[in-house]
């Protein structure tokens, strides 16, 4: 077979896949910050937590409850979004008349907090989690061993992104949501209980990471610092997009898997910071993100 | 008669000691307490040390035992701040533990420049006792060279004679892949090749499949802590154990089988200087151990700070000081003898020296409950166990 920069060909079909699947969880979790910061104006650092939340809570239903991964797909991200929506109505309601970094502060401790109570609890070296057996094996593609469960997290990551943008993008609620951030007055007037829209948004985003943490337990250990590794990775996934844009958050969140995936090949050593790299680029160049406009 | 506190405080202490002068000691445990080699030790470390104190009854022969502990987050500049802290303000005398390779180096210079002691337990480069060594400084526990010697020897003599590595991009990483990759050539093996993962990791899937692809028979894991577990975890879903690829795990820890489960770890070869369930001794002193660690099995760190803690006092009660130079000195002068690691002693570059063992984890059916996960393979005896004295380059070796 032929080779691409002294790389066989088939090799990096193979890191090119596995990029996408990794740009998967970025593509997730960033959709989930950008929804929450294009509708609140929070930005959400317990993001990583409340993903990190999803992968404890599902294992705690198959441990304690034993109620299966399938059903936990769909418990988890309500349980952890009810959470959320605690969150939001006890404390972070309270913020949105002050600047960004009060909410910027109060997410950051709350996350400190949720993983200090974690790790007392369980320990750092993390919980197995199976793999479901409907899912367990894998594909042999001929380029590589595709196992069964990640190209289930591609296509469940895809669905719920684009899933998401359209309800945001092309319903009349999303159409509300929209109106709600531009002119929150206004929209109440017509008779739309605006803070209860804004709440439900919050409670939405944090059941998108408890989604991805579900969808990361049987791959990655569930361990209290999974999403703090996480979250600043992400953080860049969507200063690079453009802060609050729906699309830009979902493209970029692949695109940057596969970007690193590639520089896993030729340059391991350099595929932590990457992803900073290219966003100092863009900060540079488009300081509104590739898909953001500008403010 | 006006007696002000302090003097009837020393007064009493000194009627409980039961000698004429007590001794104060200030003992720091830093390690890592958040983060992936926390479990590994972490507060498990600091309640070794306490059951030292208390074992050696240290308060009964006049020795007053402070243990502070703080949490270096697995980076040598927070290590050293809080190392220079530890000696400059807090009276500390010897620092404990310090897992992290990178992080350890760095305490063994401050160490040497504030003419302290520094008991290493949880570090593995074996460049702490080699061209790094210093007169202040005991590596007790295990090291890069030790792991080589004993994982590496192991897999080569059963035919694995080809070998990739995929190692933490530390120094750490570094050292333990340099080692093996000595051991597999000396043997006969080739490394086909090597990639450096970012520390610490999440998604080895990448370089596994570069592993897969060089076709080497071995893939050795030049890493610790939950990099091991999560790329154990991704070799057994991506098939390749299943597809005839060995893993060598350099160094692993009871707690990274604990977090694995037997169904993933089985059949894995490691060494190591403790296991609970070796003796009489280990055992007595894991299951203690145990009830004040929330019933979780202690590490071989765990095992080393607690022998190291000891081995120190008994050098302080023969000595009667706190000054590094004297106590270094005994301690390299007695021979140690503790439960954990039997007989042994302190060589001259200061690493301690004891037997090794090399496990294999067993399968869940051989397991009789939890904890139960080794089986042992064979004793590296102590003299063959470490790197011998004149090939480690410390110029503390005439």
């Amino acid at each position: 077979m032929f080779e691409i920069f002294g790389i066989p060909a088939a090799a990096l079909f193979g890191q090119l896949l596995l990029g996408l699947i990794n740009g998967s969880f970025y593509a997730l979790l960033s959709l989930g910050l950008a929804v929450i910061f294009g509708l609140l104006n929070i930005i959400n650092f317990t993001h990583g937590a409340q993903y990190m939340m999803g992968a404890f809570v599902a294992w705690m239903l198959l441990t304690y409850v034993g109620i299966p991964y399938w059903w936990a797909l769909l418990l988890v991200p309500v349980i952890v979004g009810a959470t959320g929506i605690v969150i939001e109505r006890l404390m972070i309601s309270r913020l949105y008349h002050l600047d960004h970094l009060y909410g910027l502060l109060l997410t950051f401790g709350l996350a400190l907090i949720i993983q200090g109570l974690f790790r007392n609890q369980y320990g750092v070296s993390g919980l197995a989690y199976t793999i479901p057996s409907q899912l367990q094996g894998g594909t042999n593609l001929g380029f590589m061993f595709l196992p069964n469960y990640r190209a289930w997290v591609v296509v469940a990551s895809v669905v719920v992104c684009f899933g998401t943008w359209f309800l945001i993008e092309k319903t009349p609620l999303g159409a509300y949501l929209r109106a709600a951030t531009e002119n929150p007055t206004m929209v109440g007037a017509f008779g739309i209980n605006v803070p209860r829209l804004i709440t439900l948004t919050y409670g939405f985003g944090v059941g998108l990471a408890a989604l991805a943490g579900v969808l990361a337990a049987p791959i990655y250990s569930v361990n209290p610092n999974m999403g703090a590794d996480l979250i600043i990775v992400v953080f860049a996934v969507v200063v690079i997009g453009g802060m609050g844009s729906i699309l830009g958050a979902i493209l970029t969140g692949f695109g940057l898997g596969i970007v690193e995936g590639l520089t896993r090949v030729f340059y391991p050593e350099g595929s932590a910071v990457v992803i900073f790299v290219i966003m100092a680029i863009v900060l540079l160049v488009k300081p509104a993100g590739l898909f953001g406009r500008t403010v | 008669m006006k007696i002000s506190t302090p003097i009837l405080a020393l007064a009493m202490a000194t009627a409980m000691a039961g000698s004429a002068y007590a001794i104060d000691v200030k003992i720091g445990v830093l390690n890592d307490r958040s983060g992936i080699y926390a479990d590994l030790s972490g507060e498990g470390s600091v309640i070794a040390a306490q059951m030292a104190v208390e074992d050696f009854m240290a308060a009964d022969k006049g020795i007053n035992v402070e243990i502070i502990s703080a949490d270096h987050q697995n980076k040598p500049d927070v290590a050293s701040t809080i190392a220079r802290q530890w000696y400059d303000e807090e009276g500390v005398h010897a620092i404990f533990d310090v897992p992290t390779s990178s992080a350890a180096l760095a305490v063994n210079e401050i160490t040497r420049e504030k003419d302290r002691i520094f008991i290493n337990s949880g570090a593995g480069s074996a460049d702490l006792t080699g061209p790094q060594c210093s007169p202040n400084t005991i590596h007790w526990t295990y090291d890069t060279w030790a792991l080589a010697n004993g994982t590496g020897s192991a897999m080569v003599e059963t035919g694995a004679d080809s070998w990739f590595f995929l190692t933490a991009d530390y120094a750490f990483g570094h050292a333990l892949e340099t080692d093996t990759a000595a051991v597999v050539e000396a043997a006969g093996g080739e490394v086909l090749g090597t990639v450096r993962h970012p520390f610490p990791g999440q998604d080895f899937s990448s370089y596994l499949l570069q592993a897969q692809s060089s076709g080497a028979k071995v893939i050795g894991l030049a890493n610790a802590g939950g990099d091991t577990i999560n790329a154990i975890k991704q070799a057994s879903e991506f098939g390749i154990t299943q597809s005839g690829q060995s893993l060598a795990a350099l160094l692993m820890f009871i707690t990274d089988v604990h977090a694995l489960g037997l169904e993933t770890a089985q059949g894995l070869v490691l060494t190591e200087s403790f296991y609970w369930d070796l003796n009489d001794g280990t055992r007595e002193w894991s299951q203690r151990f145990a009830e004040q660690n929330d019933g979780d099995m202690p590490t071989m760190v765990h095992a080393g700070v607690y022998a190291g803690v000891l081995h120190y006092l008994k050098a302080i009660e023969e000595t009667q000081s706190v000054e590094a130079g004297p106590v270094m000195d005994a301690m390299k002068a007695m021979p140690t003898s503790d439960p954990l690691f039997g007989q042994g002693e302190v060589r001259a570059d200061g690493r301690k020296i004891h037997d090794m063992y090399l496990f294999r984890v067993k399968s869940p059916d051989q397991s009789e409950g939890p904890w139960d996960y080794y089986e042992l393979g064979y004793t590296i005896p102590a003299a063959n166990a470490f790197r011998p004295l004149d090939q480690g380059g410390c110029e503390l070796v005439e």
